[in-house]
């Protein structure tokens, strides 16, 4: 990981500009002094991914509860500008959860705002990895993306058995992966500032995000990644997505503050 | 408080001197490296010299950063984009008052105390007495570090000008409300950002405005290129030109944007660009070519209604504004501590850590070619790392600190500066930064 980060000449001689951002909130009746959480979605879902289950059920346990849609168009450091705005913004210092490339997003985003924690679900920290898992997974669909065509995402990529195919083709629907030439690579995260707590989560059964790249994103923050075995790659659409955020939050209940 | 158990005795923890930017950012940072804190702050609020409700606070109504809002920021909690390129001051106390609460900063402030004595103890703390701000009782307390960030824009520097002036004397300090200024003949004493921002206040109300500096300053734009022109400038800064090369590419600049001053009466400079602080305002050439600045020499002397220049000119005006800076001053530490000279100027290595003493550090005591923030969070970053690498490793410690009294002056502080009181302290952000980094990373734990 890179250490201090004190020269930032890009974002002195060429900020990235305002957009409006699309943030989706839900807070908890009684205030109790949970920390804020923002969850930022990955490539292709926009805000309703977390807007289906996990927002309402992290406000209902007491968490004011956000969510990031992406910036249509936005580069990975536009992205990355948007989490630190959106976070900053809040009353109190949040904790981030990314999905996916949305991962990725908040591990660039920990080098840049301290959070009072983060979580990375089925992290994309590696493009390639990610590539060739995509290929494998859905090769038609992936192939095209690869020739300047569209990206097509199946469910058999995303979605385990357990969920409905009806439910499953409403949310493919939905989506819209404008893959970057970026995305590919394997990314170094910076160092998180203010040494949050971050914790890995995903599956060994997801058809993304290898067990060995989430074993690594794990490692590069000194654990061992949270498994949910049987899940497929979106754990906040699948029919058991209450386990992966109940474990989250609880998680995050032990990290007690400071 | 209820934690140890002699209540005079914090044992541990930090004392920080004023909730201002460079306070909150140092509590900021020494909690997030696990530090006990204790704030003192005079006042009944944060945001010091930009909370214009305090009586130090030198803000004018129509003040705005002078740098711009990227440079200006704390690099890990950014204003909001949707700001303008250059926020008004009011909007930085809200960026401060909300950074104080994003982080719970709140509740380690102790608010309307101030610190009348900070004495080391010979087991290398600090006995510090606070008392209520204005008197009431006093308590002293043991800590085990003395961060100082108290500000030095409070003390106003007045100018030593000899005979009696019959009209108004007032020092930018006490301007607030260009209402002042409305249908006076007005004198500004000063070139700096305050004098120059006060003169266009100024060129707006008053019937005459006489403009005072000694020298000729470089005066750049606060847009070059439709941008901010400190944003424009580090674009030439991160290839890491040579000094003259960048000289001469400012005069270019400057010739190009702003253009030659002279012709309005105005000195030409006697000094390099980046030889004194930057002076950036974009409305004096614009109301010098309306007639509505009159640019004098120095002044020499009052003599009732009138004010003598270099040069013998004499004007009657009946207000005159010296905007003529601020000096630091450090009341509650004995001057040896800070090994402060004869002009009160304290000589810290890096503008921040007392040279005898490794426990006593100052915060924002800097005059960059940028914000003052950025420089006060990593200053803040540097002290905290370095309060935990004594603890946790003394013999890395005495390492790092015997590598740094070798690092060479001239890295970090600007040494060809325009002989004038208010330069001494002038740095480059950029040399500035890197010498932060490179101690930084000095004081990582090895792998």
């Amino acid at each position: 990981m890179t250490a201090f980060d004190l020269m930032r000449f890009e974002d002195w001689t060429d900020p990235v500009r305002s957009a409006e951002r699309e943030v989706a909130s839900l807070l908890p009746d009684a205030d109790e002094g949970r920390p804020p959480v923002l969850f930022v979605p990955g490539l292709g879902h926009g805000a309703w991914a977390f807007a289906e289950h996990w927002l309402p059920h992290a406000a209902g346990r007491g968490f004011p509860a956000h969510v990031l849609g992406p910036r249509p168009g936005g580069d990975l450091r536009a992205l990355v500008h948007d989490v630190v705005q959106t976070a900053a913004a809040l009353p109190r210092q949040a904790v981030l959860v990314g999905h996916g490339v949305g991962a990725l997003v908040v591990a660039r985003a920990l080098g840049r705002y301290p959070a009072r924690a983060a979580v990375l679900v089925a992290p994309v920290l590696d493009g390639w990895s990610a590539l060739g898992s995509a290929l494998r997974a859905n090769p038609g669909g992936t192939l095209p993306a690869l020739v300047g065509g569209r990206l097509k995402l199946s469910a058999r990529q995303l979605f385990g058995a357990g969920l409905p195919a009806e439910q499953a083709g409403e949310y493919l629907a939905r989506m819209d992966p404008r893959p970057r030439r970026e995305l590919l690579g394997r990314a170094v995260p910076p160092r998180p500032v203010g040494t949050p707590p971050v914790l890995v989560a995903g599956s060994p059964d997801d058809r993304v995000v290898s067990r060995k790249a989430l074993d690594r994103a794990a490692a590069a923050y000194g654990g061992d990644p949270l498994l949910f075995p049987g899940m497929a790659h979106d754990l906040m659409l699948e029919s058991s997505w209450a386990e992966p955020i109940d474990a989250i939050l609880d998680w995050l209940g032990k990290q007690g503050g400071r | 408080m209820h934690d140890s158990p002699d209540l005079g005795d914090r044992r541990d923890a930090v004392c920080v001197v004023g909730a201002g930017a460079s306070g909150l950012t140092a509590v900021k940072n020494l909690l997030e490296l696990g530090f006990q804190v204790d704030c003192y702050e005079r006042e009944t609020a944060v945001g010091g010299a930009w909370n214009w409700r305090h009586d130090r606070s030198p803000v004018y109504a129509g003040a705005h950063l002078i740098s711009s809002r990227q440079h200006t920021e704390f690099p890990d909690f950014p204003m909001p984009d949707t700001w303008p390129d250059y926020p008004h001051h009011s909007q930085v106390l809200t960026y401060l008052e909300r950074y104080a609460k994003h982080f719970g900063l709140g509740e380690h402030v102790w608010f309307g105390m101030e610190v009348v004595s900070a004495v080391p103890t010979a087991d290398g703390g600090w006995e510090v007495t606070t008392q209520s701000t204005g008197g009431g009782s006093s308590r002293t307390q043991r800590y085990a570090a003395l961060i100082v960030a108290n500000g030095h824009n409070w003390d106003p520097r007045k100018p030593d000008i000899p005979g009696e002036f019959r009209g108004r004397v007032m020092h930018a300090n006490a301007y607030k409300d260009p209402a002042v200024l409305r249908g006076r003949k007005v004198l500004v004493v000063g070139g700096g950002n305050t004098g120059c921002d006060i003169a266009v206040e100024a060129a707006q109300q008053a019937t005459r405005v006489w403009h005072s500096t000694r020298r000729g300053y470089w005066y750049a734009p606060k847009y070059v290129l439709g941008r901010p022109a400190d944003q424009v400038n580090d674009a030439l800064l991160k290839w890491r030109l040579p000094l003259r090369l960048r000289q001469w590419l400012y005069r270019r600049t400057v010739r190009l944007t702003t253009g030659d001053l002279t012709r309005f009466g105005l000195p030409a400079p006697d000094h390099q660009p980046y030889e004194s602080h930057p002076v950036v305002n974009s409305q004096l050439p614009y109301y010098l070519g309306h007639g509505k600045i009159t640019p004098v020499p120095d002044v020499t002397a009052f003599d009732g209604a009138a004010v003598e220049l270099a040069g013998g000119e004499r004007i009657e005006p009946d207000l005159v504004i010296t905007a003529t800076g601020y000096r630091p001053r450090f009341e509650f530490l004995a001057p040896e501590l800070l090994d402060v000279n004869e002009h009160g100027r304290p000589d810290l290595h890096l503008h921040t850590f007392a040279r005898k003493n490794p426990t006593l550090a100052v915060i924002g005591l800097v005059q960059p070619d940028a914000g003052v923030f950025p420089l006060a969070h990593w200053q803040s970053v540097a002290v905290a790392q370095w309060l935990r690498l004594r603890r946790t490793d003394p013999a890395r410690a005495a390492v790092v600190q015997q590598k740094e009294s070798v690092r060479p002056l001239a890295s970090w502080s600007r040494r060809q500066v325009v002989p004038s009181e208010r330069h001494w302290f002038e740095v480059d952000h950029i040399d500035y930064l890197r010498s932060l980094e490179s101690l930084l990373n000095q004081m990582e734990p090895s792998k």
